[in-house]
């Protein structure tokens, strides 16, 4: 039974989008997302192989995967091989910059690789065919489980958008603080220059006996 | 049960979507592909969160390499699409026009029958009560806040971030500004005071 599940979610690595890199490139995504939100990320990457002209599996290939929160600490950096699924729980709201490279050490860029990518985050992580499995839940309680998830994932999305509207008020008002601070700090420059120009021409006029 | 096991995974895989937000560097230029089946219904979206004129170009093609969708310089689009082939499908943004301004573009690529949704999630098959039909109705309402939570969320973005470069340009002109006047007065000065000198040594 588990073995049918592993195949299955190997399966939707398989199904899902993908796109080139060439072997020293380094591909970042951004995750703008709650505090306490869950991401998941399947990946599974293929080497071109020129002699057959198509991409293959090459297992010996190391991903790193990092991962930086919005103060740009990184929560995540490991090396899995080939194919591999991470996961991580944000804890300050923002965003997130999840970064996939090879492990290789190629000169130039190498040969090109194929890397399959799923990025879900929220209640879109959740694996419910497992859950239901697991805390043995019947039709209408998984529902109402993917509903509150649902909800959840809503109000914190809210709470998020509180704390940015927050955010980009301050901005506002740090911007409106500073055109006029600046335009009174503008008059006292223009001021303070003019009046050193006339001193300064006074003196200069009255030692070439001018005036 | 196996075969129940399977039915009910294959439901949940049919139907997917991947949202991906990414830099796209100046005249750079980005595909992604995806594999679809035959009369699958796609619902591709982009907006493009900052750089620029907030525009990119994108092309979608079909296995044959059929252009599905074309169009430059859009700041945001959704585009429907049934697949009329089996094969892989592209999609690829493109900054090649814009030399210095590098961009940050969401999109979000569903495809899958949307109704699959509402199949089944346990094993075994059997009629919906109707209750768990309200279950569904509420989900489906919630998944679309979700999606207008989420556009919120980037047009919010796209102001966030130009609030804050207009902040940091009003700051940096504020002490420009300052050293032109500073620079402009004293300069003022000093030429003035090389006329009066020249006509000395002149006559």
């Amino acid at each position: 039974m588990r073995a049918v599940f592993a195949l299955l979610s190997l399966a939707t690595v398989v199904n899902s989008l993908y796109f080139h890199i060439a072997e020293t490139e380094k591909k970042c995504f951004i995750e703008e997302i709650p505090d306490e939100t869950m991401v998941t990320g399947n990946y599974k990457v293929q080497l071109y192989d020129p002699n057959t002209k198509g991409y293959g599996d090459y297992p010996n290939i190391g991903m790193h995967v990092e991962v930086k929160d919005p103060e740009d600490k990184v929560i995540l950096s490991k090396l899995y091989t080939a194919e591999g699924r991470f996961t991580f729980t944000s804890n300050t709201p923002g965003e997130h910059v999840i970064c996939i490279y090879s492990n290789s050490t190629a000169w130039f860029n190498g040969a090109q690789l194929r890397v399959h990518l799923d990025i879900q985050a929220g209640d879109h992580a959740q694996d419910y065919a497992q859950i239901a499995q697991k805390d043995k839940l019947n039709e209408l309680q998984l529902r109402i489980r993917q509903l509150l998830d649902q909800v959840d994932q809503i109000t914190k999305e809210q709470n998020y958008q509180r704390y940015r509207e927050e955010r980009f008020r301050q901005t506002s008002e740090s911007t409106n603080s500073r055109v006029f601070y600046w335009s009174i700090a503008q008059i006292v420059v223009l001021a303070i220059t003019g009046a050193w120009q006339m001193r300064h021409l006074r003196g200069f006029f009255e030692a070439k006996k001018l005036v | 049960m196996l075969k129940f096991v399977i039915f009910t995974s294959v439901l949940a895989i049919s139907t997917s979507a991947i949202e991906l937000t990414f830099e796209l560097p100046d005249n750079a230029n980005q595909c992604f592909y995806e594999d679809l089946k035959k009369d699958v219904d796609s619902v591709f979206e982009f907006q493009v969160v900052t750089g620029g004129h907030y525009d990119v170009d994108l092309i979608i093609e079909d296995p044959n390499g059929k252009v599905l969708y074309k169009d430059t310089k859009k700041q945001y689009d959704s585009i429907n699409f049934k697949a009329e082939l089996d094969g892989t499908y592209k999609a690829c943004f493109s900054n090649e026009f814009s030399t210095f301004s590098h961009k940050i573009v969401y999109m979000d690529w569903q495809f899958g029958d949307r109704n699959a949704l509402h199949a089944a999630v346990t094993q075994g098959a059997h009629a919906m009560s109707q209750l768990e039909n309200y279950a569904v109705s509420i989900g489906d309402k919630l998944r679309t806040i979700d999606d207008y939570q989420t556009h919120h969320r980037l047009r919010e973005a796209t102001g966030r971030k130009r609030a804050e470069e207009l902040n940091e340009r009003v700051m940096i002109w504020s002490l420009g500004q300052s050293a032109v006047v500073v620079f402009i007065g004293i300069g003022q000065v000093f030429l003035l005071k090389s006329f009066f000198n020249d006509k000395r040594t002149r006559y």
